[in-house]
């Protein structure tokens, strides 16, 4: 089923950040996720949910260039034109990666250097474009930190010796320092402590409204989706079986799947 | 090794080759080396063979000479900066042996040079050939373990990662505290290990007019510094790359800008520093030039006193 949603300044911006069509990946014989197809608009922030296995993390993997799927494809308009991420050479799907967009993992492990002191895992991207400028990379990463609401002294220590929390507000600093105009995330606040899940939940929607960022969030908890979505996507057995503005979707499901997960939700 | 290499193909087969590699393996040597020559800083593998030497023993640079050395060439070999080491002279020998090679001490007289831990005081010239025995090439390696991405990290020089391990270094001590092996980026290109030689030599390797060669034997790789080719210390804006200083002048020969080392001069906590580069100190000392504490050194036995 296809919901033709309009962007919220369309006027401005005329064309789609992403543009997934028919995105497929398998493993093996069994289904990843299956002919997904939708459009990202600049600065909308979309949610994936569903039940466990049933394909978000696979599709976000996809969309964000870090697994190539079987088939479909993944269309990235940057400045110029729009490309295919995967027909681009890997070198410039890495710089697209470390640069355009970024991805903040459920598993800080997998998205920070835990034996680099933050303050140098947030100075990495601007390193990595090229900034030689100690004093300078170090002002932004404060900066960066005192954004997500991590204290200065703690800039040269290691994320080992940080909370769960604090490891993925330090995500969170890492890849937006660059000033990507698309984030991913996957399971942000999964793992988290409800008060800790609660003030993460705040600085992301800050953050999102107050850059303009483009966001696409995968989550289980129908709450997070509403507080952080504009428009939601929900996956079963790796197919989307609904897709709309988040409200609509959540206070009068169509699939008979969504219904029974909104209602799960509400009966707890 | 007791066969004495010839050249004679006479009745009796050598033992060896000339230079003991034979000529198949050496012509595999140097299409790696041409490679490397046109490629400044970039690691090209080759099939490195056994030596007659341990492993660490600098087998990488002594199959490069191998490769290049002839008649007549005139070797230097140089360990710690001393011509004089085991290391050095069982290296010595063995080119004297296999491959008949006349041998100097005398930096300006070497038409090969090969090396570990140094680069020689006296400037190199036009037509020398610095041989460096390398045992990690890959600069790369301790911040990322995988061969296939290093490799593409090198590709496309990301080297953003480096450059973060330099920022560690001083947010942490104030300053980078690397002081040998210290990453230089060639030709604005490529980010090479220099080899395990002290920082302080890394400018001796800029626009050089020698040919630099680097060979890793256990990791099988080759790269090189063609004359004249920019190899740039990694820093930044505002931490720029320092060589070491010392407060004090050799003892021997008083040199202020050489590397010294720091020697033990007796139990009770007598000590000196001295020119690393033995050759470098006593070509000054017979030039004339006297440090503090030579005359105390030569009352210990530990140098002779020339008498100018
Ligand atoms: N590396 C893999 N190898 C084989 N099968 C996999 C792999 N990763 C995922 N799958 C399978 O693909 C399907 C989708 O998995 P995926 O991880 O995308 O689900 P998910 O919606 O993110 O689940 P969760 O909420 O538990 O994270 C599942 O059937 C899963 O078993
Ligand atoms: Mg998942
Ligand atoms: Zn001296």
């Amino acid at each position: 089923m296809t919901v033709h949603v309009s962007p919220p300044d369309a006027a401005l911006d005329p064309a789609p950040l992403l543009s997934i069509a028919r995105v497929s990946r398998f493993y093996g014989e069994r289904i990843g996720c299956a002919d997904v197809s939708f459009e990202l608009w600049p600065g909308e922030v979309l949610g994936i949910v569903g039940e466990s296995g049933s394909g978000k993390s696979t599709l976000l993997r996809c969309l964000a260039g870090i697994d190539r799927p079987d088939a479909g494809e993944v269309l990235f308009r940057g400045s110029g034109q729009p490309l295919d991420i995967y027909s681009v050479a890997e070198q410039e799907r890495r710089r697209l990666m470390r640069t355009a967009w970024g991805i903040v993992h459920q598993n800080p492990r997998d998205g920070l250097r835990m034996d680099v002191s933050a303050g140098g895992n947030v100075g990495e991207r601007l390193m990595d474009r090229g900034d030689r400028h100690y004093g300078q990379i170090r002002e932004r990463a404060l900066d960066w930190l005192a954004r997500v609401e991590i204290a200065g002294e703690r800039m040269d220590d290691r994320p080992r010796q940080f909370s769960g929390g604090m490891q993925q507000r330090l995500q969170i600093a890492r890849v937006l320092v660059s000033e990507p105009k698309l984030v991913f995330m996957d399971e942000p606040t999964g793992g988290l402590d409800v008060s800790v899940q609660a003030r993460l939940l705040d600085l992301l929607r800050v953050l999102v409204r107050d850059l303009g960022l483009a966001a696409i969030i995968v989550t289980h908890d129908l709450a997070v989706a509403r507080l952080l979505t504009d428009r939601l996507m929900v996956m079963k057995d790796g197919h989307v079986v609904e897709q709309g503005l988040t409200d609509q979707v959540l206070d009068d499901p169509h699939h008979a799947y969504t219904q029974l997960l909104t209602s799960a939700v509400l009966s707890v | 090794m007791n066969a004495h290499p010839t050249l004679d193909t006479d009745d009796t087969r050598p033992a060896y080759n000339y230079a003991y590699l034979d000529e198949q393996t050496k012509r595999m040597i140097r299409r790696a080396l041409l490679k490397a020559v046109a490629i400044p800083g970039y690691q090209v593998p080759f099939g490195s063979r056994e030596m007659p030497l341990a492993r660490g023993w600098g087998t990488g640079g002594i199959q490069v000479t191998a490769a290049i050395i002839g008649p007549a060439d005139t070797l230097k070999v140089i360990d710690q900066g001393a011509d004089d080491t085991t290391n050095a002279v069982s290296i010595r020998r063995f080119f004297e042996r296999t491959a008949d090679a006349r041998t100097t001490e005398a930096t300006g007289e070497a038409t090969i040079i090969q090396t570990r831990h140094r680069i020689p005081e006296a400037p190199l010239s036009a037509g020398q050939i610095m041989v460096y025995q390398v045992p990690q090439p890959e600069p790369l390696r301790k911040l990322e373990p995988h061969e296939a991405e290093t490799r593409k990290m090198h590709a496309w020089a990301e080297y953003g990662l480096m450059q973060v391990k330099l920022y560690e270094n001083i947010a942490r001590f104030g300053e980078v505290t690397t002081t040998y092996d210290y990453p230089v980026m060639v030709n604005g290109r490529y980010v090479m290990a220099p080899s395990p030689i002290p920082k302080f030599d890394n400018p001796k390797m800029h626009m050089s007019p020698a040919l630099q060669l680097f060979g890793a034997g256990r990791e099988k790789r080759i790269y090189a510094l063609p004359p004249h080719t920019s190899v740039r210390s990694l820093d930044f804006d505002d931490h720029p790359f320092r060589i070491q200083s010392w407060s004090q002048p050799c003892g021997l020969c008083g040199a202020s800008d050489s590397y010294l080392d720091e020697v033990i001069t007796d139990d009770k906590g007598g000590r000196m520093f001295v020119c690393s580069d033995s050759h470098h100190c006593e070509t000054r000392r017979e030039a004339g030039h006297r440090g503090e504490m030579l005359g105390d050194a030569a009352a210990l036995h530990l140098v002779e006193e020339i008498k100018p």
